[in-house]
């Protein structure tokens, strides 16, 4: 039915099957979208979260899919800056990818501020000390730089490649790319950093509080590092994801090895820099606040076991894999891996915002601990699905696998 | 937030006695009523609702008979310097006025993302998750002219009663008066106790009493040791709660005088004031 619009030399599933496979995604979307609509229409009461825990599952999502989106922005400084011709058969899904972790966490973002109207009072009042403000900044430009790197892989579809006009334009804006990939690479750094210096500067918590250099305090320079090291671990799992769900392979191993062996050497740097992180931590925060490392793994659900994970299991063990060449090259050690990382990404992310506030502060409070609502899910799962759909509709309809058709000659 | 405010005129704090206070509330009523405090039909549920002034009931830990109670009075502690919660807001919305020490909030402005909530380690400002009054229920005639109800989805907190800064401006305009009185600004927690465990005032002006007593050795603040540089001053004779303002690794506090009221009942002989 939708056959001309399909990519030249390919092949793709029936138009039904292909309707069909969206309908879960569309039901996710359902769910969101009323959610969202509770959340907007009747406030913020919709969800779990409380005077303890102001920030809580919506931001966690935020920053794991904004530091998990991450591989837009290092595989575009690769492919076009550092000019890594390999990488240019996984550029565009990365792209892909990162639109949809960034729009995704803007939309959440505009449902999770208590007064959405007002929005745009962050950018016309804004107050330059705050590093969300910052964030605010470097995201939303950051974002305009992806839908204009997004431009030219829509272009590429058959039908509108027929347009002599967009053709031209589509090209041009491919030629200047560099330029694009280069700011979005400046943008993206100073937002990863900012949202990790976000709790670094809140010195008053002392579990996310973290020294410094001069305005960033160590945080800052992490999540940039964390996020460039699992950034192309994500992109790797979705690109296999796709190669799992089209049955056929569509991404060349030499730029899956290489994104494999770069993200392995970050991951690598930063676990080592995460270390001294943490004993740099253990040893002067902690302590000068009158506190000791276990005094915050006293109570509630939130154990050292979630340290012990994100450090040995989800950090130290997939560097491991990921550096060994014969281990890597394994296709189930490799996703095992880029698995593992991302969801130590994620699990460093939690530990700032859900445990950071789920410890008093003051000595004779309570500890809480919170569990989300079925709406602040909803909302949740609506970017998954939104995901789902965007990237399975890009892939059916855009030549974003370069390579397809050189691995998968069609025989006739 | 380089700028400091030690140069400010005035610098209004608060001294709250924990050995006179009685655990009443009337503190936390007298500020809901004067700051038109939102309030919901069901106040249960103490994760969401709003307590500008909030008490917490602390004990020394003990078995009975040594078992001791107190209460622990916590307003904003409008922090100075450089409030957590300040230079954390995405919209300016929250600023440290220099010249009185007042940590203010805008509530029109502010966009409700809550990054101040989670950056103040008092759990001092609260979010309005549900719209403020019940409609048609009469409750806008209880309403304080001077200060204005916030909507939903805005962060508030403890303002030291403002407004009444301002009432005693304009009294003090008046009558053609360049400085206001002691006790002439006062916020309605310190008037309503009936214990008078609160002192408000000037911790600039010397001659004011709330200056006297933060010299004083019982004075202490909640979580000092972070460098909050709190504006509201607790006193105690007792240890056991001066050890509750902050955190402490053991062998690290040192007593001032390390006496319980159970074991004598020397906190109510006279002299204690002159210690």
């Amino acid at each position: 039915m939708d056959s001309p619009l399909l990519p030249h030399g390919v092949k793709r599933c029936s138009t039904w099957a292909f309707f069909f496979w969206t309908l879960p995604w569309l039901a996710l979307l359902a769910w969101g979208g009323l959610s969202a609509f509770l959340c907007l229409w009747k406030g913020l009461n919709q969800t779990n979260m409380s005077n303890i825990f102001a920030f809580a599952l919506w931001i966690v999502f935020d920053l794991a899919i904004i530091a998990l989106g991450a591989g837009a922005f290092f595989t575009g400084f690769l492919t076009y800056v550092m000019g890594q011709k390999e990488l240019k058969n996984i550029i565009k899904p990365a792209v892909i990818i990162g639109f949809i972790c960034y729009s995704g966490a803007i939309a959440m973002l505009g449902i999770d501020i208590g007064q959405p109207i007002r929005g745009w009072f962050i950018f016309w009042h804004a107050n330059i000390h705050s590093m969300l403000v910052e964030v605010s900044f470097c995201i939303t430009a950051y974002l305009m730089v992806l839908a204009i790197e997004f431009i030219p892989i829509i272009l590429e579809n058959r039908k509108l490649e027929e347009i002599k006009e967009l053709r031209i334009f589509g090209h041009n804006l491919h030629e200047i790319m560099a330029v694009f990939a280069a700011t979005g690479t400046f943008l993206s750094f100073f937002h990863q950093g900012s949202l990790g210096g976000m709790f670094g500067v809140m010195y008053a918590r002392p579990f996310a509080a973290r020294e410094g250099f001069y305005i960033w305090p160590w945080t800052f320079f992490l999540f940039v590092l964390s996020a460039i090291a699992c950034g192309p671990c994500f992109t790797i799992l979705c690109t296999k994801l796709t190669e799992f769900f089209a049955r056929k392979k569509l991404v060349p191993d030499s730029a899956i090895q290489l994104l494999a062996k770069i993200s392995a050497w970050l991951l690598s740097f930063y676990m080592v820099l995460k270390i001294f992180d943490y004993l740099g931590w253990m040893y002067g925060i902690v302590p000068r606040s009158g506190l000791t490392f276990e005094s915050f793994f006293r109570e509630g659900p939130y154990g050292v076991y979630l340290v012990v994970a994100e450090m040995i299991f989800c950090g130290i063990l997939p560097a491991i894999i990921l550096m060994t060449p014969k281990a890597r090259q394994n296709q189930g050690l490799l996703i095992t891996a880029c698995l593992l990382n991302c969801t130590g990404i994620v699990l460093n992310r939690f530990l700032f915002i859900i445990v950071t506030l789920a410890i008093p502060v003051m000595p004779f409070d309570r500890f809480w601990s919170y569990l989300p609502t079925w709406q602040e899910w909803g909302i949740g799962m609506a970017v998954v699905g939104y995901g789902f759909l965007l990237f399975s509709a890009a892939y059916r309809y855009l030549p974003i696998f370069p390579k397809e058709r050189e691995l998968n000659p069609i025989t006739e | 937030m380089k700028k400091s405010n030690d140069h400010g005129k005035y610098k209004y704090g608060m001294v709250i006695d924990i050995d006179k206070c009685t655990g009443c509330g009337t503190c936390m009523v007298a500020c809901a009523a004067e700051n038109n405090v939102a309030v919901r039909a069901d106040q249960s549920d103490k994760e969401r609702t709003i307590t500008w002034m909030r008490l917490y009931k602390i004990s020394n830990g003990k078995e009975f008979p040594h078992t001791e109670v107190s209460y622990f009075p916590r307003p904003c502690m409008h922090c100075d310097h450089h409030p957590p919660c300040v230079s954390v807001c995405v919209a300016t919305a929250t600023k440290l006025d220099f010249n009185t020490g007042i940590v203010s909030q805008i509530y029109t402005r502010c966009i409700g993302c809550r990054y101040c909530q989670a950056a103040c380690p008092y759990g001092a400002r609260y979010f309005n998750w549900w719209d403020v009054f019940p409609q048609d229920k009469g409750m806008d005639r209880y309403l304080t002219p001077e200060v204005s109800p916030r909507m939903r989805g805005v962060v508030e907190k403890c303002t030291f009663c403002h407004q009444r800064l301002m009432g005693a401006k304009t009294l003090a305009y008046a009558e053609d008066r360049q400085e206001i009185e002691e006790g002439e600004y006062v916020t309605a927690c310190t008037e309503a106790c009936p214990a008078q465990a609160i002192t408000f005032g000037d911790l600039n002006n010397p001659e004011h009493e709330v200056s006297k007593l933060i010299k004083h050795p019982f004075t202490f603040r909640l979580l000092e040791r972070i460098g909050t540089d709190p504006k509201v001053y607790y006193h105690s004779s007792r240890d056991w709660i001066r050890k509750l303002g902050d955190n402490f690794l053991p062998g690290e506090y040192t007593p001032v005088v390390n006496k319980t009221w159970a074991e004598e009942e020397w906190s109510t002989k006279p002299g204690r004031d002159e210690f």
